[in-house]
């Protein structure tokens, strides 16, 4: 991947999968680190799945969801001198409670460390493949936060699809704007 | 500054449009967008397809969505044509010009870019 926002579009496609209403996507940002949350309310994995997803191996057809994208995840952070660590609760366990954290840190002055990219794109993608779930972005930079949350358009919008060509470009523009503000 | 409130307006605009449209949809799109079409480019090559069909007012009649990984990972980005009645059309190695040229001959003009298809990449 050449950009971690490729990583970010990929691995949060797999909460989409395993049934999360909200998807919580959180990157915070130092002069040095860079740190990706993605937090779901899906059905999360019992714990031999949880120590299986990092090996590329473990696929096979039948288990097919989960393939490379978190160990390519893990490896873009590790090569920054970072880490990487997923957390879940199987809802057959936890009925009440269940989801996936996947956390990953970056060096951000790494030799190896991948840009973060068009993080817009991503999340505009991930809304635009997505629409009936719930997204909730947010940046914290030094300089201040960047945040979208797909539950407030919804509040505003009613029945309007969020993948609506109007509605995707409007989410591009109010990130973007926000982004530029913070450049001031 | 864009507030939430020009949704409100946003909405409005639409309410018909989106009514209007309401079970037509004879063609989809369909791009790969597993870590394998990421990796590959997938991502600018589906919004080359979601600004076409919208800029060329085909919203009506066409749908644009992701799928899963497709199986020809080495040929990706992959995206898939279905329209009712036709044989499925797939575009392999995809670019977002190429894209644009699909939108053009094939989903407006209803003829196969026959060059960028998998039947001919493997001819």
């Amino acid at each position: 991947m050449k950009e971690i926002s490729l990583n970010i579009l990929d691995v949060a496609k797999n909460s989409v999968k395993a049934g999360a209403t909200l998807t919580e996507i959180t990157l915070n940002e130092t002069e040095e680190t860079l740190t990706l949350i993605i937090k779901d309310d899906g059905c999360g994995m019992n714990e031999e799945k949880v120590r299986n997803v990092c090996d590329p191996f473990y696929t096979t057809r039948t288990t097919r969801k989960v393939g490379l994208g978190i160990p390519l995840l893990k490896l873009s952070a590790e090569q920054t001198g970072g880490s990487f660590e997923i957390k879940s609760k199987a809802q057959e366990e936890h009925p009440q409670d269940h989801g996936t954290v996947v956390t990953a840190v970056f060096y951000k002055n790494h030799i190896d460390f991948t840009p973060l990219g068009d993080v817009v794109f991503s999340i505009v993608t991930l809304i635009q493949g997505d629409p009936d779930t719930d997204f909730l972005y947010t940046h914290n930079l030094p300089q201040g936060t960047v945040k979208l949350d797909t539950r407030e358009l919804r509040a505003q919008l009613g029945d309007i699809p969020l993948c609506e060509y109007e509605i995707i470009m409007w989410i591009t523009e109010y990130l973007k704007e926000q982004y530029a503000e913070l450049k001031k | 500054m864009k507030s939430l409130a020009e949704l409100q307006a946003i909405k409005e605009k639409m309410q018909n449009k989106v009514a209007l449209r309401e079970g037509s949809g004879e063609m989809r799109v369909v791009v790969g967008m597993a870590t394998c079409g990421i990796a590959a480019g997938a991502r600018p090559v589906l919004s080359a397809f979601v600004e076409e069909v919208a800029n060329n007012d085909l919203s009506g009649k066409v749908t644009v969505s992701q799928t899963g990984c497709i199986g020809i990972c080495q040929f990706e980005p992959v995206v898939e044509v279905f329209e009712a009645d036709k044989e499925k059309v797939t575009y392999v190695k995809m670019t977002p010009e190429k894209a644009k040229r699909v939108v053009e001959e094939h989903i407006k003009g209803g003829k196969v870019v026959a060059e960028y298809t998998f039947a001919s990449e493997n001819a």
